[in-house]
């Protein structure tokens, strides 16, 4: 007869954890097998050269995918022959070059910078299918965590693990606590994945999820397509958790059949039996539970220096005094003169000079489909200095422009550009200019991340749209 | 990894909250293909604001750093431990840090130390006057006026930094349970093998 051994009811996390562990020590710290490594040029020279100098080899290139990303300028990168046009930063130039040396030196395989399929790590992994439910994921980005969106077990590396994992296909890790943030209700219109994680992110804290992998759930998220739950899954850094999960479903099964490197025929079947299998079971306890209400998420705006810095378009500047906390207070105080913005302002009434939809957060084809809606028709004001669009990927762009996307960016006076990470981050030559103010789709308003005393307000692409065509922060809702 | 077991001397009395990777470095100084050399961009803004600790000549050299809570949140960017560490700074004292960031600074023999805030608090006010001495085997911080704080440290951690263990060539001791459970993946998840379209 044969026995059945119950094992007490797991969560998604923990399943994927347990499926992963090679070996366990005494103290609790597992060596975790890493099914899906991305490396991109601005992290990774260093981990390569750590190889060459203790003559190790890359134990897996077939679960290793490169491509660069980071610090290509978004400018044409061929010239009408087909040849490289040079990137005039020689430093940026040495970057690219050395992961072009590298991925082929150690047997990866690489996407090159002009190829259709390049992108943003976080763009390219899904929509390659490289990307898959249950799977363990790094890349030396702390936004790895878009994966999550896909049900994967995703997060971001420094050089010294990328280097680990190049040479073992491991990493040795502790597990991490659990947290279920359940979204509940119905999103009102023009409220989109941008805005429920913004919203998330202020209600958490730019720490509230230090120390955990979050699981989103509800029936918002459940309601999100993959770009959504990818936008989602993308923040879960920005409120501290180095991963963040969505549980996949038929949406994540639909959206995956088919992709390039995603599981075929048989063996498709068996990878979607295997991971319907890893939804969190009834009764599983997480160690901590935040519920939100969709009823009280409103297209956002942040405001200061730290993505937990987030408002309600509706909302004025608060009072650095009305913080609780006194390190807040300080920090506020320390936002709003960077900001160059005094307590009482109404969000609506802040002008911006520049217009960033892209990045990692926002850059997939639902995103550029969303700005457009709001654009069509429209023009950008004209204290809007600069507004520029960038894919995600050059398959992003491809359909866009099959879509007439381009055109509609483009008559509103944006530019549409080569994919890349771009000005998110201010290490290609995009930069916003000294004290001058930017909607941005992207996910981090810290000082001077978007170039020198530049000045961030994190939106949605739709809120982005909206700020273009008025030249201020707007509520998308009043134009649509 | 060098060992490391004790560091004593000056503070910079920093304190502030949410020092992000970006603050520790700019992204503009990420295009080096090298692990050196990143100090002269560490806490670049910072350092642009007149009065700023990192260029008071009081703390010039020192080798700890007193922050908030939520230290190095942001990127995953080891640029910033090794920013930090060409500065030479070997610890950090915060209420808090970021997983990625002490998982970083970890590997560079760099000290996080996690401590509450009062204790902060006190160390910020020592720093400004006189040196701070944190003893990892003892897993202590004391200052001269008889001030002593306890923290905690992973053990494996500890171990790794007293030792100054190659964390690679540790984990290139298991390779035969890797392989073991390569085979088994092949034989229980088949299609985790990338198709190429």
């Amino acid at each position: 007869m044969a026995t059945f051994i119950m094992s007490a009811p797991q969560t998604l996390y923990e399943k994927i954890w347990n499926a992963h562990v090679v070996e366990q020590r005494d103290d609790g710290t597992c060596l975790i097998f890493i099914d899906r490594h991305l490396v991109h040029e601005v992290t990774s020279p260093q981990a390569f050269e750590g190889l060459r100098v203790a003559g190790r080899t890359v134990r897996r290139p077939d679960l290793t995918l490169a491509v660069p990303d980071h610090n290509l300028p978004t400018t044409a990168r061929r010239d009408g022959a087909g040849n490289r046009i040079p990137i005039a930063d020689p430093e940026s130039a040495a970057q690219l070059d050395a992961l072009e040396r590298n991925a082929p030196a150690f047997g990866i395989r690489y996407i090159a910078d002009a190829d259709l399929e390049q992108g943003i790590v976080h763009v390219v992994g899904p929509e390659q299918g490289f990307s898959l439910p249950g799977t363990t994921i790094v890349c030396g980005d702390s936004h790895t965590a878009s994966h999550g969106g896909l049900g994967a077990l995703a997060f971001g590396i420094g050089t010294s693990e990328v280097e680990h994992v190049l040479a073992t296909q491991t990493l040795q890790l502790k597990q991490s606590k659990s947290m279920e943030v359940r979204v509940d209700g119905e999103l009102g219109p023009g409220v989109s994945a941008k805005d429920v994680v913004l919203h998330i992110t202020g209600v958490l804290g730019a720490s509230g999820g230090t120390g955990y992998v979050i699981e989103y759930t509800g029936s918002v998220i459940r309601a999100l397509s993959i770009e959504g739950r990818l936008t989602v899954s993308n923040m879960a850094i920005e409120h501290g958790a180095r991963a963040g999960l969505v549980a996949p479903d038929d949406v994540t099964f639909a959206y995956l059949k088919g992709r390039p490197m995603a599981p075929k025929g048989a063996q498709w079947d068996a990878a979607v039996a295997y991971w319907r299998s890893l939804a969190t079971d009834a009764g599983a306890a997480y160690d901590k539970v935040v519920t939100i209400d969709a009823a009280d998420i409103a297209p956002s705006v942040t405001w200061g220096t730290s993505p937990e810095d987030v408002l309600p378009i509706t909302g004025s500047i608060p009072d650095p005094a009305s913080f609780a906390d006194p390190s807040k207070q300080v920090a506020a105080q320390k936002s709003l003169d960077y900001m160059g913005l005094s307590a009482g302002t109404k969000l609506t009434e802040i002008e911006v000079q520049n217009i960033f939809i892209g990045s990692c957060t926002n850059s997939r084809i639902e995103d550029l489909r969303a700005a457009a809606a709001v654009l069509k028709d429209r023009k950008k004001a004209d204290a809007v200095k600069w507004a520029i669009v960038v894919p995600g990927s050059g398959l992003v762009k491809r359909q866009a422009e099959e879509e007439g996307l381009d055109r509609i960016f483009t008559d509103a006076g944006f530019e549409w550009r080569e994919p890349g990470c771009s000005a998110c981050l201010g290490m290609n030559p995009d930069k916003v200019p000294p004290g001058e103010r930017c909607a941005s789709t992207s996910n981090r308003n810290f000082v001077g991340r978007q170039g020198p005393g530049a000045r961030t307000h994190l939106v949605s692409p739709a809120m982005a749209a909206a700020a273009a065509v008025t030249g201020r922060l707007t509520d998308v809702r009043l134009l649509i | 990894m060098q060992p490391i077991s004790q560091v004593e001397g000056r503070a910079y009395p920093l304190g502030l909250k949410n020092i992000d990777t970006d603050i520790i470095i700019p992204a503009v100084w990420l295009k080096t293909i090298s692990r050196t050399g990143l100090g002269k961009g560490a806490f670049e803004t910072l350092r642009a604001v007149e009065g700023n600790v990192f260029d008071n000549p009081e703390y010039n050299g020192a080798p700890i750093l007193i922050a908030g809570d939520n230290f190095g949140c942001g990127s995953s960017r080891e640029h910033a431990a090794w920013a930090m560490a060409d500065l030479g700074i070997t610890a950090v004292i915060a209420p808090s840090f970021s997983d990625i960031f002490s998982g970083n600074a970890f590997k560079n023999g760099l000290l996080a130390i996690v401590l509450p805030q009062p204790a902060i608090d006190r160390l910020l006010e020592v720093a400004k006057t006189d040196p701070i001495r944190i003893d990892l085997e003892t897993q202590t911080v004391t200052t001269p006026f008889q001030d002593r704080f306890e923290f905690e440290i992973d053990p494996f951690r500890k171990h790794c930094l007293l030792n100054g263990v190659d964390e690679i060539g540790l984990t290139l001791n298991s390779s035969d349970a890797i392989s073991a459970y390569e085979r088994k993946l092949a034989t229980d998840r088949p299609w985790l093998a990338p198709t190429m379209g």
